[in-house]
Order: C-alpha cells, then sequence, then structure tokens
C-alpha cells in the first residue's frame, strides 16, 4: 500500500519544524520551573523563622544545652556539584557519540554522566542520614522541613533523570540506539540539563547564602 | 495538494465499537465526548448539590442538613463544579476541537491525550468516593490552612481533598502539555499562528497558563499533605509556619484558574458570534492581544483574593489596580463581541441565544467584579454572598452559557445529527430566567450582610424572601438541564436525514469534512492560506462545497489503540491515593510498580501499526 506509506511520512510533519517529543519536553520543563520555584519560595519566606535549632549557618543548642556546630556541610556538597555540573557536559558528549554513531562515544560518556549522578544522589543520602544521625528528623524545624523537601524533590528528579539516562544506556547497549533515534536520549539530556539547571539556584539559595 | 485518497477503494466504512474499544482508544474525538460524557455527569453532581445548599437556606433555622454536612456540601460543589465540572467540560471542546480546527490528524501525542482522561476519572472518583465514607472534604474548595491542617480537621476527609486535586493535577498537566505542542506543531500547512480560529487561540493560552500555575498549587497541596501526614509545620503557626502562605500560594494558583475556566469560553463565544451574524471576528488581532495580555496580568492580581488579611496598604494598591487594569482587555473582548454582532445578518438560532446571553451575563459578572477589585468595597462584600453573586455571574452566566452554546453548536459536528431547535430554545430562556432569578437577589443578600459557608440564618434578619425566590430560581435551573437532557435522549432516539458537513454555513475547517468526522479527521492534510478558511474556500468556490465523501478507514495510517495510559493512570492514582488517612506505605509500593510497569510498556509499545 504505497498510499499508506506516503501517509506515514505525514506522522513527522510539524509546522515549525520541531519534533514534536522535543517540544514537549521544553513546554514540560516550563512548567517544572513553577514548580520549583514555589519551592524555593517556600523556602525563602520561612529562612531565619525557625523556633528552634538546629540552624543551617550558625550554632545553636540542642535541647540538652549543648552547642553545635552548623549543620550544613559545604566542602562535601560543593564536590556533588561539581560532579553534577561535569554530568550535564558528559552527556552532551554521548549524545555527540548517538548523533554521529559512534558507539563507543555514547556509551563511555552515558556511563560516565550516570556515575555523576548516582554519586550526587548518594551523596545527598548520606547527607540526610548526617543530619538524621545528628538529631535532625523532617519536623525537627521548619528548616529542617524545608531543607528536606526542597533538596529532597531535587534529589528525586535526579533519581527520575538516572532512571531514564540508565533506561537510554540499556538500549544502546543492546545496539537499538542508531543516530536517527538520537533523539530518545536528547530528551533524557534536556530533562538531565534542567535538574542540573535547578541546582545551580538551590546551591547559592540553601549553602551559600547566609 | 490534491485529494488523492478520496478515490481510494474499497470505502468499506466500518468503526471499531463496543466498550473495550473506548477504553484502548487513543482518538481525540472520542477522548472528548468521554471528557464530555463524564464531565457532564459531574457537573449534575455538583448540581444536585446545590440544589440541597439552596434547599437548607430555604427559610430560616432550617435542619435539612447538619451543619458539618453542608460544609462538606457548599466545599464538594465548588470543588465539582471547577475541577470537575467546567474544566473538563472545556477539556471536551480542547479535545474535540482542537485538532478538528487547527486541519490536524489527532493531538501531538494520543496515548497520552488517553492517559490524561483516565487521571481526571480516576481522580474525579477519588473525591467524590469520599461522600461514602461520610468524611466528604469541609474545607471549602480553596482549603485555607490552617483550618485544613491536622489539629483542626482530623478526619480523612481534606486528604480526599489534596490528593484529588493532586490527581486532577496530573491530568490537566499532561493535557496542557499536549495541547501546547499539538497547537504549535499540527497546524496545517499555511495556517500562521495569526491565522488559527479564536478558539485555538484562546485554548492555547489556557494552555499556557495550566502549565505555568498547576505546579504552584501542587506544591500548595503537597507542604498540606505533609503537614497533615507526617507531622511538619508550613502552615502551622505554632511551629513557625505562616497560614497566610497557604492563601498565597492558593491564590498565585487560584487567580490564573479563574482565567483557566473563563478563556475557552471566550473562545467558544468567539466562534458562534461570527456564524451566526454572517460577519467575521471583530478586531481578530486585538482579540488575540487582548486574551494573552489577561492571561499575563492574571498572575499579578491573586492577593485580591486576600485583602482581608491585612497586607497593608502598599500591597493593596498595587493589587487593586493590578485587577482593575484587566477590566481594560476584558472590555475589549466585549466590544469586540458586540461589533461582530453590529451591522451582521444575525440569526438567533439556539447557540446564537448562549452567545448573546454570555456576553450579558458576563458583564453584569464583570461589573460586580470591578467593585470588589476596590479594598474598602471589597472589605465590606468579602465572605458575603454578594461575591457568591459575582463568581457565579462570570463562571454560570459565562462559562456554563458559553459551554452549553457550544455544545448546540458543534453537537451536529460530534454526532451528525441537529438538537431539537425549539427545546434549545426553551432550554435557553428557561436558563437565563432561572439564573437571574437564583444569582441576582443574591447580590442584595451579600450587601446586606449574609455571609457565605453558613448553614442557616435566623428568622429576624429579613433573609428569608430572597432565599426563597433563589430556591425557586434553583430548582428552576435545574429543571432547565432536565430539558437539555431530554433533548438529548430525544435527538438519540428520533431518526433525521443527515445534517451534512456544514449545517451552520461555519467559517473553519472542521465544518468541510463530514459529520461526525472520520477516524483520521483529514484524508489530506488541508491548505490554509488564511483566516475563516472555510469561509474563504466557499468563496472561491463561488459558493457551497460539495458534500465531502467518505474515504476507506484505512485510507490513513492511525495510530494503534492502547491500554496502556489507563494502566498508568490507575497507578498514578493509587500512588497519591496511598495518602489518604495517613501514609500507606504498601499502598504507595503497589501505584509505583502499576505506574513504572505501564510507563515502561506504553514507553516501548509501537505507537503506529507496521507498514502493511
Amino acid at each position: 500500500m504505497a498510499h499508506a506509506e506516503a501517509h506515514a511520512d505525514e506522522h513527522h510533519y510539524t509546522a515549525t519544524g520541531i519534533d514534536n517529543k522535543k517540544l514537549a519536553i521544553w513546554t514540560f520543563i516550563g512548567s517544572e520551573c513553577m514548580f520549583f520555584a514555589s519551592l524555593i519560595g517556600v523556602y525563602l519566606t520561612y529562612k531565619g523563622r525557625d523556633v528552634s535549632g538546629p540552624k543551617p549557618h550558625a550554632e545553636w543548642l540542642d535541647k540538652a544545652g549543648v552547642l553545635q556546630e552548623q549543620m550544613l556541610e559545604i566542602p562535601l556538597v560543593t564536590f556533588g556539584t561539581a560532579l553534577l555540573l561535569f554530568s550535564s557536559f558528559f552527556v552532551v558528549l554521548a549524545l555527540n557519540g548517538a548523533q554521529r554513531g559512534n558507539r563507543k562515544q555514547l556509551i563511555g560518556w552515558l556511563v560516565a554522566t550516570i556515575f555523576c549522578g548516582v554519586f550526587f544522589v548518594g551523596m545527598q543520602v548520606y547527607e540526610f542520614s548526617h543530619f538524621a544521625h545528628r538529631g535532625m528528623g523532617y519536623t525537627t524545624n521548619l528548616f529542617a522541613s524545608t531543607f528536606y523537601t526542597l533538596t529532597g524533590f531535587h534529589g528525586t528528579h535526579v533519581t527520575l533523570g538516572l532512571l531514564w539516562l540508565i533506561s537510554v544506556l540499556v538500549v544502546a547497549l543492546r545496539g537499538k540506539l542508531p543516530p536517527e533515534k538520537a533523539l530518545n536520549l536528547e530528551m533524557a539530556a534536556l530533562y538531565w540539563h534542567f535538574v542540573d539547571v535547578v541546582w545551580i539556584v538551590i546551591f547559592p539559595v540553601v549553602y551559600l547564602i547566609r | 495538494m490534491a485529494t488523492t485518497a478520496i478515490d481510494h477503494a474499497p470505502a468499506h466504512t466500518h468503526e471499531h465499537t463496543g466498550l473495550w474499544s473506548w477504553i484502548t482508544t487513543v482518538d481525540h474525538k472520542r477522548i472528548g465526548i468521554l471528557y464530555g460524557a463524564t464531565a457532564f455527569f459531574f457537573f449534575l453532581v455538583g448540581g444536585l448539590e446545590a440544589l440541597v445548599i439552596r434547599l437548607q437556606l430555604m427559610g430560616p433555622n432550617k435542619t435539612l442538613v447538619s451543619p458539618d454536612t453542608y460544609n462538606q456540601l457548599f466545599t464538594m460543589h465548588g470543588t465539582t463544579m471547577i475541577f470537575l465540572g467546567v474544566m473538563p467540560l472545556s477539556a471536551m471542546f480542547f479535545n474535540y476541537l482542537i485538532p478538528l480546527q487547527l486541519g490536524a490528524r489527532d493531538v501531538a501525542f494520543p496515548r497520552l491525550n488517553a492517559f490524561s482522561y483516565w487521571v481526571f476519572l480516576l481522580g474525579g472518583i477519588l473525591i467524590n468516593v469520599s461522600w461514602f465514607t461520610g468524611h466528604a472534604p469541609n474545607g471549602g474548595w480553596f482549603g485555607y490552612a490552617n483550618l485544613t491542617t491536622k489539629q483542626f480537621s482530623p478526619g480523612p476527609n481534606i486528604d480526599f481533598w489534596t490528593v484529588g486535586l493532586q490527581v486532577l493535577g496530573v491530568a490537566s498537566l499532561a493535557a496542557a502539555v499536549n495541547f501546547f505542542v499539538t497547537t504549535v506543531n499540527l497546524r496545517a500547512p499555511g495556517m500562521k499562528m495569526m491565522h488559527m480560529p479564536m478558539f485555538v487561540w484562546m485554548s492555547f493560552i489556557t494552555q499556557i497558563l495550566l502549565l505555568l500555575s498547576f505546579p504552584i498549587i501542587t506544591v500548595a497541596l503537597i507542604l498540606l499533605m505533609i503537614d497533615r501526614t507526617f507531622g511538619t509545620s508550613f502552615f502551622v503557626p505554632t511551629g513557625g509556619g505562616d497560614p497566610i502562605l497557604w492563601q498565597h500560594l492558593f491564590w498565585l494558583f487560584g487567580h490564573p484558574e479563574v482565567y483557566i475556566l473563563i478563556l475557552p469560553s471566550f473562545g467558544i463565544i468567539s466562534e458562534i458570534l461570527p456564524v451566526f451574524s454572517r460577519k467575521p471576528l471583530f478586531g481578530y488581532a486585538a482579540m488575540v492581544f487582548s486574551g494573552a495580555f489577561i492571561a499575563f496580568v492574571g498572575f499579578g492580581v491573586w492577593a485580591h483574593h486576600m485583602f482581608a488579611t491585612g497586607m497593608g496598604p502598599f500591597a493593596d494598591a498595587f493589587f487593586s489596580l493590578a485587577t482593575m487594569i484587566i477590566a481594560i482587555p476584558t472590555g475589549v473582548k466585549i466590544f469586540n463581541w458586540i461589533g461582530t454582532i453590529w451591522g451582521g445578518k444575525v440569526d438567533f438560532k439556539t447557540p446564537m441565544l448562549f452567545a448573546i446571553g454570555f456576553i450579558a451575563m458576563f458583564i453584569m459578572g464583570g461589573l460586580s467584579g470591578v467593585m470588589h477589585a476596590s479594598p474598602p468595597a471589597d472589605l465590606q462584600q468579602t465572605d458575603t454572598y454578594f461575591i457568591v453573586a459575582h463568581f457565579h455571574y462570570v463562571l454560570f452566566g459565562g462559562a456554563i452559557f458559553a459551554i452549553s452554546g457550544g455544545a448546540y453548536f458543534w453537537w451536529p459536528k460530534m454526532f451528525g445529527k441537529m438538537l431539537d431547535e425549539g427545546l434549545g430554545k426553551l432550554h435557553f430562556w428557561l436558563m437565563l430566567i432561572a439564573f437571574n432569578l437564583t444569582f441576582f437577589p443574591m447580590h442584595i443578600l451579600g450587601l446586606n450582610g449574609m455571609p457565605r459557608r453558613v448553614y442557616t440564618y435566623s428568622a429576624e434578619s429579613n433573609f428569608e424572601l430572597l432565599n426563597k425566590l433563589e430556591t425557586i430560581g434553583a430548582l428552576l435551573l435545574g429543571f432547565s438541564f432536565l430539558v437539555f437532557l431530554y433533548n438529548i435522549i430525544k435527538t438519540w432516539r428520533t431518526p433525521q436525514p443527515p445534517v451534512g458537513a456544514d449545517p451552520w454555513n461555519a467559517a473553519t475547517l472542521e465544518w468541510s469534512i463530514p459529520s461526525p468526522p472520520q477516524h483520521f479527521n483529514y484524508p489530506t492534510l488541508p491548505q490554509v492560506h488564511g483566516r475563516d478558511a472555510l469561509w474563504e474556500l466557499k468563496a472561491r468556490h463561488g459558493g457551497p462545497l460539495p458534500e465531502p465523501q467518505r474515504v476507506a478507514e484505512d485510507a490513513v495510517l492511525m495510530p494503534n489503540p492502547s491500554w496502556k495510559p489507563l494502566v498508568a493512570a490507575i497507578g498514578v492514582t493509587v500512588t497519591l491515593g496511598g495518602f489518604i488517612g495517613g501514609s500507606h506505605l504498601w499502598v504507595h509500593v503497589a501505584g509505583v510498580a502499576i505506574l513504572l510497569y505501564g510507563i515502561y510498556a506504553w514507553a516501548f509499545e509501537p505507537a503506529f501499526p507496521e507498514h502493511h
């Protein structure tokens, strides 16, 4: 049926020339910006309005009256931030490999991207459990609740991004990501850049601004 | 582009039928019909809730319902009408009309479209299941914290609300991404943005509002849910939390939501008026830009819902002025609609009556709206029946009049049959009279100090007479919808000669194809050169076009049906549903498992049949 074939081409027609899926990811990212803007707004609104410790950037007295160090550990998170930033660069190299049909480049850099992402999530898990160990539960004070909620939702987004990248990696390893399907990686990469960019806002807001 | 597909033989025009074909459908027209039927059902439920409220208020000190049941009734009435009535009724028109008016075969993501519908349906069921547990939401449709925190609302009532609205939010966001991409990318060859029918334009702006405002209420609902479930203090003053923050987040969503409810109706009206005035829409570009301006400024007026919280003179002045500015683009629209009718050959068919009724009622709602844009006036009016009168004039007198008119207008396209004109006119006049009888006295009662959300009033307050009139009006209003329902059933059961493609001599592309359209809408994609594409075609042809012929259903390769969107929708609902009455880990785990299965099965199934 030559007829049906001719119409199959029309399924790729778009008025702007931009692929539907790519535009959808951009649209979704626009919406997600408002999600994180709201969470960051809540964090900033409540900054410094705790009725008790722990404090993010200053020493505080615990319930027993013992002086405690500030909560946030900036060097560790700075390192995690750097890795996350690098991973955004790595995923571009992986995409370049996918588009040029260079399998080695694709898989190598995709693995590197995923490694950085896993390290970042691992860092956050360590940070959270360390805070819990130091007595900062989810409901301890407003700082605890807003901090865990904001960075936790970001961490969830990173985790979902990882799940997506790993799914693409599995497809690539099975040899099913030829250059004409590189868009499947590009979509995941766009989302990955987004979670990275959000962190570029969250990191100074939470960790650097006193 | 020649119409090569027309002579394609053999023309067997079988269509898939049966329940399973509806469950797995990814056809935007069927999904539109599903949205319409479901939303109309919920609309009737919300209407019944309103009638019980009206019967309770028919006289002083009545005890038809208890105060707590009354709280549940007005909360569910508002929530139902907004999220399960007007929004999905608009979504019916988005689904059915956006691809057709753009000259497209379907939306950009047909399976995502099915997903949106199923999530909406399950979210609607989830909220309403609360009635059967005896714990329907009772904190108002705005759910003000800290009334809705655990301390003051210990039952599961509010959980149904926070969870249900989150589920519905997923449906709205998925649909908004879909229609945004569809509008930008699937315009027929030659159709520039400034050629699009006004309904598509207003719907497009609505999608942008949905995309930008729903994440905000999602965050607010999540924080409230976390407060209630895990004991945090986001909105609990003793822990340092600020209940006013809830109001800011809620209305930062809530005011754009008002335009989400009304802009699609602006679009519907802008399609009906030109056809029945036999004139192109007056001031097309001004209509587009005033719509965009309303949407833009709509994000800067939210705190006019909060004058009573005491924000100080600067904030009051800012939000008051911003609110009054919105009256300007709205006035531009109203004058353009009047300009469209002006000097036209007006044909008072049922859709036109509803459209004109819309303009009149909406002006009244707009005028009272400008009144409480002023903080001193608002402080007298807030929390009184004056506000109830105002928003019913814009949402019922506005949105429901427009949606009813749209139903009469597009019914022949959707079902190939005309609704009865006489019953339609009866429906309109009954609705117009009953609507004003119900809601106009509320202005007076409100200014006389009758408060909203209170289950009764005393005999000495002198509210009885007007309340009695309102209740009679409400019953009559309910009856007008029975007339509509009867019209639908009668039309359904009475055989009719086929209406043809273009019974109204209309201006847009959906009227160039058979009624109801075939699965693929257009055998070949139409070429567009300007606005009012079909009027242009008819003008060049020098009269009515020949009746379009149906072609073989397999002439165009269309997407596969799929049940995976339903699975993913169940996953979303179960995952979030686990937060009702506390957090239930295994429900979350089961929900996430279903969701992941649904998404992966969806991602790896072919969207289109293999080439023959």
